[in-house]
């Protein structure tokens, strides 16, 4: 049994005779200990999925989905009261931003050992050598004395192992990491991907990898989700899915690697940008922007059709093709 | 945070010195003197006057009464009044309880109402609620004073009669002021011999409230507005989303991650309140009668009586700066980042 299992979700917002969907008809499973990358330009629905998942839309978007389990509990016709138990214990999520993440005003001890208090009851001596232990392993130096710094004190590498510790606090069955290093510098960002790929095998977690980095993506994960404007465009095994792209999509975010437009005097890029509320278009979502489009491209939005371990959103997949890398 | 409060101090000399100028100019800015009030304009004889004046030192140049000034405030003598011959000193701390204790009075109504509404409109963002709260602000905050207590005399003193029109307390006590706070007082005096001073506190009780909401309503209405925006503000952060995906309740994340961080704000117009409280005292125990440091500068300023006014506004002035400062430094206490600051 698979521990997320995410059929046909789709989440709307603003008014409801004209709702824009972020995310639409999206279906994603993740296994125990499984690592799934989740990639996708700025704006396809990557974040909000995850947010839906874990209840923290508030209220602001719609939810509606065929099914929604984690490890066997149905996420949509569950409580507040209950969902607050999986949440921070059983998923944990860390974000984007590690100085905006932490509250400024508690110290990082303190916001790490709430976590523990609330979903595991830890108090006094126990807490605090369970909340050394996690600042411990995630690599943090005087681990001890930091307990007690606020989170300005801290760079932007040592915030994201904070919230990470924070995260992995109640050892989760699943882990979100969304875009965990984007606001870090590039030599702070191998360290922070090294350091959830090594606590994912440790702890035995499934870890969902958010980022625009397919070359980390390629290196560590088992099978990948491509999105595009609230659609998974392709899904599939890596590598099998970086070697041979099905999906135009993907063709294009993969040739859009620097590295693989060596020798070239221009990278390759895909013009345009993902269509926003009131430009969706009617057909294939990629249509206005696709090299391979066709006239019925234009009309017809393509369903998702299996294709090995994965499945492709496309009329025309790139099957019989050599990748025009 | 010791080089932060020494910071603080330090910025407050140059304030110091503002004050005695301001105060010791405005007050000689308004027509007439000591002199003339007292003996009125007409029956003053030239001669007599200009010896009087000269009596109380108010016919030297101005900058050298002003020095007078500095050099008796450096001694830390305040002066006598020049109508009561009563130190000026005294004069303060027997009157300043009643202000003091109205004012906190006022001060707890409005933080507790205020904080209140202002959590509550900002989690319910966009309601009936909200809407009440944000208009009926607005009203408030816009109220003159001596318009709104009067309403009130109307409304509640006069036409129901469920609160005293003026005064601290009824004529029938007598009540010894141990601590100037009539509220302790009375108790006191009730427990003490409960038949003869029977129904003392509530009756003390009863004369603060109106004086107390009147004074409180532009306070409120400025906390009230400045906690739901701080509220709202802070609601979108990063870190108040990281609380709720570490499955907090949702007490927990308004109250723990997002109020601390909200109240920031809201703790300096607190403080700025009380200048503004000081202000509203003047006015309000004007319409109630009240007995405190209000009435008696409106008092002093009728009577150019220069080292009342002068000192009291000084005595004044440097509560309000003195709370600021001390807002100051729970501010550092509430946001660590304004601590460490170098």
């Amino acid at each position: 049994m698979s521990l997320l299992e995410i059929k046909n979700l789709s989440v709307q917002f603003g008014r409801k005779d004209a709702p824009f969907n972020a995310v639409e008809g999206l279906d994603l499973t993740v296994n125990e200990g499984e690592l799934v990358g989740i990639v996708g330009e700025s704006g396809s629905g990557k974040s909000v999925t995850m947010m839906a998942m874990m209840g923290l839309l508030e209220g602001q978007g719609r939810i509606v989905a065929d099914k929604l389990s984690f490890d066997g509990k149905d996420l949509l016709t569950i409580s507040a009261r209950e969902r607050r138990k999986i949440v921070g214990k059983d998923i944990a999520m860390i974000f984007q931003d590690p100085m905006t993440s932490l509250n400024p005003s508690y110290t990082v001890g303190y916001q790490i050992m709430e976590v523990l208090k609330v979903h595991q009851g830890l108090r006094g001596a126990a807490l605090k050598a369970r909340a050394l232990e996690l600042m411990q392993m995630v690599e943090i130096p005087a681990a001890e004395s930091r307990l007690s710094a606020y989170p300005h004190q801290l760079s932007g590498g040592m915030s994201q192992r904070v919230v990470i510790a924070m995260a992995i606090a109640c050892k989760p069955k699943l882990l979100i990491a969304d875009e965990p290093t984007t606001a870090l510098d590039v030599t702070i960002q191998a360290q922070i991907m090294e350091l959830l790929v090594s606590l994912q095998k440790s702890q035995n977690m499934a870890l969902i990898m958010i980022t625009h980095d397919l070359a980390v993506i390629a290196e560590v994960a088992q099978r990948v989700a491509v999105m595009y404007a609230g659609q998974v465009v392709e899904m599939g095994a890596v590598p099998g899915l970086f070697r041979q792209p099905v999906h135009p999509y993907t063709e294009a975010l993969l040739s859009s690697i620097p590295e693989h437009s060596k020798g070239a005097s221009r990278l390759s890029t895909l013009p345009g940008i993902v269509p926003g509320q009131y430009d969706r278009p009617a057909g294939c979502l990629l249509s206005p922007r696709c090299p391979y489009v066709q006239p019925n491209c234009r009309q017809d939005r393509p369903a998702l059709s299996p294709h090995g371990e994965g499945a492709y959103r496309c009329h025309y997949p790139l099957l019989n093709k050599e990748t025009a890398r | 945070m010791f080089t932060f409060i020494l910071r603080r101090l330090g910025l407050l000399i140059p304030t110091f010195f503002g004050i005695t100028l301001l105060t010791f100019g405005l007050i000689r800015m308004i027509p007439g003197d000591p002199v003339e009030v007292m003996m009125g304009e007409r029956s003053l004889d030239p001669q007599m006057h200009a010896e009087a004046l000269h009596r109380l030192g108010l016919d030297k140049p101005l900058y050298a009464q002003y020095f007078d000034y500095l050099s008796n405030l450096a001694r830390g003598d305040l002066g006598q009044s020049l109508v009561t011959r009563e130190n000026v000193w005294a004069e303060f701390t027997t009157l300043f309880p009643a202000t003091l204790e109205l004012a906190l009075c006022a001060m707890l109504f409005a933080s507790v109402v205020g904080l209140l509404a202002g959590v509550l409109a900002a989690i319910k963002r966009g309601s009936l609620f909200d809407h009440g709260v944000m208009g009926i602000s607005l009203t408030g905050f816009s109220m003159p004073i001596f318009w709104w207590g009067l309403v009130l005399i109307m409304f509640f003193s006069v036409s129901l009669g469920w609160t005293p029109v003026s005064g601290r307390l009824d004529l029938m006590f007598d009540i010894p002021p141990d601590t100037g706070f009539m509220l302790i007082d009375a108790w006191r005096a009730e427990a003490a011999d409960p038949e003869y001073n029977a129904g003392a506190f509530k009756d003390a009780l009863m004369h603060l409230i109106l004086p107390s909401i009147v004074l409180g309503t532009i306070p409120l209405a400025v906390i009230a507005r400045m906690t739901r925006s701080s509220m709202l503000e802070v609601m979108q952060e990063d870190y108040v989303r990281t609380a709720r995906a570490k499955g907090l309740s949702p007490a927990r994340v308004i109250f723990v991650h997002t109020l601390r961080n909200a109240l920031i704000p809201v703790l300096t117009v607190m403080g700025l309140q009380v200048g503004v409280l000081m202000g509203g005292a003047v006015l309000t125990e004007t319409i109630f009668s009240w007995p405190g440091i209000g009435k008696w500068l409106i008092d002093a300023i009728g009577r150019r009586d220069y080292p009342v006014v002068q000192n009291g506004i000084l005595i004044v002035a440097t509560l309000v700066i003195l709370t600021n400062f001390i807002v100051d430094i729970l501010y550092g206490i509430a946001n660590p980042r304004i601590r460490h600051a170098k």
